[in-house]
């Protein structure tokens, strides 16, 4: 029998990660471009603040806002409260050397604690908190001490999982990052230079000694970006699991997006006529 | 004949049309010092708003009247030499009998008026056309979904025509409308032998060599000039509204479907080409493509018939 050569498409692997692939390059320039027009065009600003925890996020915001302003208009703050660890504040140092921004340290444990008197059942979960909502107080008041605009760092995943402060990480008025996924920022940071030593830490709130965001969640990073980037292109989690993903892991990711669409939304404001604000009278933010 | 276009793809300050208009005359101006001999100049959708607007349509949209003549004191506030012409096909949002649309207008612009142009001296030259609208475009094909909503703020328009400009039959399409195949097949099968296309086009999608929407693109418009062998215009919009930032690519193609130029996709800039259309005939002959077509068009009306029969 004389036999065709067989020519097959590869299987689906759930372990490749070849959907979240991004052209470094162009996204950079891209990014840079949103910085420059949303920040200096439309806003009327030269200078930026933004809040360096010595982690990725901030640091690749760091990198990115110094080619978009110039290092000399980018302010970094270190917010440390007396628990943070040591390291933290030596990778924020180190963004700055190597940017070449301007560097401040704001010790928040004094104003944290102050309040905290008042609270002293406070749990970590509020204590986490309270030092978020602090860190933006002092992140917005030094921008208007530096007639600057603060800049924001959280990525896609965190945004998905409500794993943030409402109303705290979330408020700067620009965000570059608000649309990559972890493992799509730690390409971006490689890619635009940002210290290996931060780049491949476990990534962590370092609200609590010894927290890293992957233990918090109960899965890694990479395996949760697989899953969110089909979960948000309308996949089932019969089809996830039917595609080769843990079915635990597929139900852990869903639990987390489905309960925390409220943080990704401003505050629920009863609708009582037919002019109700981002109901009916419709208008974009840049308008 | 040979036409000179030049796309202009600029950032629009988000709603503000007044602002937005005296930068075209700008532009008029630019034009008339570094590249006087520029026919027909091309600018993208919603040129003089911003795309993103939502209610505020309503505030900026305007009849075609108003906005052509807007276009035209603006020409002839910034344009010195009184024989200065220029067609101009440029994006608007519309306000027509009560309704809103997302429309294109194709115009020509003169330095002066009739009474102005009697009264010149025998040796200075006149606008060899007179002013005034050719066409206006409805954008067909409303994109309303993901982050598009238009069909909750404008109608949609019911035509697609070919119309004579003085640089030959063309025709207007807006962003979506080229996205169906069949919208750039009437426009051809009209006898437009250029397609102006005006476009708002938001990147996304990271992961190729270009960005997602861009290498869409790059598949549609040499595939439309290939097939129907006519020249394509494409204008795009930059700049961000919102976190949205519009990729540009304004560019050119022969009715071979090769690119002749594309302009960047992030920056403002003028994309320049000439156009010849004897090149339409010349690419014809070698792939009658339209021409099949039209034989078969009796044929093809009766699938698309068939179709339209049974989803009722």
């Amino acid at each position: 029998m004389n036999r065709l050569p067989m020519v097959c498409a590869p299987p689906f692997d759930p372990d490749s990660d070849e959907n979240l692939r991004v052209n470094e390059p162009l996204l950079t320039e891209w990014l840079v471009a949103f910085l420059r027009d949303e920040i200096i065009r439309r806003r009327g600003f030269r200078k930026a603040v933004l809040g360096i925890s010595g982690g990725v996020d901030s640091s690749l915001v760091a990198f990115l806002l110094a080619r978009a302003l110039g290092p000399e208009n980018v302010h970094g703050f270190r917010m440390p409260y007396r628990t943070s660890s040591r390291e933290s504040l030596e990778h924020a140092a180190l963004v700055a050397e190597v940017t070449g921004i301007h560097m401040h340290t704001i010790d928040i444990t004094e104003a944290v604690d102050g309040y905290l008197r008042f609270a002293p059942d406070a749990d970590d979960r509020r204590r986490g908190n309270v030092m978020a909502r602090m860190r933006m107080i002092v992140l917005f008041d030094q921008s208007q001490r530096l007639g600057t605009l603060p800049v924001g760092t959280g990525n896609k995943t965190e945004r998905l999982f409500g794993y943030f402060t409402w109303h705290a990480d979330d408020s700067p008025p620009v965000n570059p990052l608000g649309d990559l996924f972890k493992t799509q920022v730690w390409a971006l940071a490689r890619y635009v230079g940002v210290p290996e030593v931060i780049v491949n830490k476990p990534a962590s709130a370092d609200l609590i000694v010894g927290q890293t965001d992957e233990s918090d969640f109960g899965i890694s990073y990479p395996k949760a970006d697989r899953i969110l980037f089909y979960l948000l292109r309308g996949y089932t989690v019969a089809r996830l699991v039917e595609m080769g993903f843990a079915e635990h892991e597929v139900a852990l990711v869903k639990k987390r997006l489905d309960s925390t669409h409220w943080k990704r939304h401003l505050p629920t404001t009863a609708m009582l006529s037919t002019t109700a604000i981002n109901e009916y009278y419709l208008r974009p933010v840049d308008y | 004949m040979k036409i000179n276009v030049a796309m202009a793809q600029m950032k629009p300050r988000k709603g503000d049309y007044a602002a937005n208009l005296q930068r075209l005359g700008d532009l008029f101006e630019q034009l008339e010092e570094d590249a006087p001999d520029t026919q027909v100049l091309v600018l993208p959708e919603t040129a003089l708003t911003g795309y993103f607007l939502q209610g505020g349509v309503r505030d900026v949209a305007l009849p075609r009247e108003r906005f052509f003549a807007d276009l035209l004191r603006t020409y002839r506030d910034r344009v010195s030499r009184p024989d200065a012409a220029l067609d101009i096909c440029i994006g608007f949002y519309e306000l027509d009998d009560g309704k809103y649309y997302n429309s294109a207008l194709y115009a020509t612009l003169t330095a002066c008026d009739p009474e102005t142009e009697a009264a010149l001296p025998p040796n200075v030259p006149a606008p060899p056309t007179a002013a005034g609208i050719r066409h206006v475009h409805r954008k067909f094909f409303l994109p309303t979904y993901g982050v598009f909503d238009e069909k909750r703020f404008v109608s949609r328009g019911r035509n697609i025509d070919a119309f004579t400009s003085r640089f030959g039959t063309v025709a207007v399409l807006i962003c979506e409308d080229v996205w169906h195949s069949i919208t750039a097949t009437i426009a051809a099968l009209k006898g437009a032998q250029v397609l102006y296309i005006l476009s708002a086009s938001p990147g996304r999608e990271f992961s190729g060599h270009h960005l997602g929407n861009v290498t869409r693109w790059n598949v549609l418009l040499p595939g439309i000039a290939d097939e129907h062998n006519i020249w394509v215009v494409y204008a795009g919009l930059v700049g961000f509204e919102g976190g949205k930032g519009f990729t540009g690519s304004s560019q050119v193609i022969d009715p071979w479907g090769n690119t002749r130029v594309v302009g960047p996709v992030i920056e403002e800039c003028l994309v320049r080409a000439t156009i010849d259309l004897e090149d339409v005939a010349t690419a014809r002959a070698a792939s009658p493509l339209l021409a099949d077509l039209e034989a078969a068009l009796g044929d093809v009306m009766m699938e698309l018939e068939e179709v339209v029969r049974n989803r009722r």
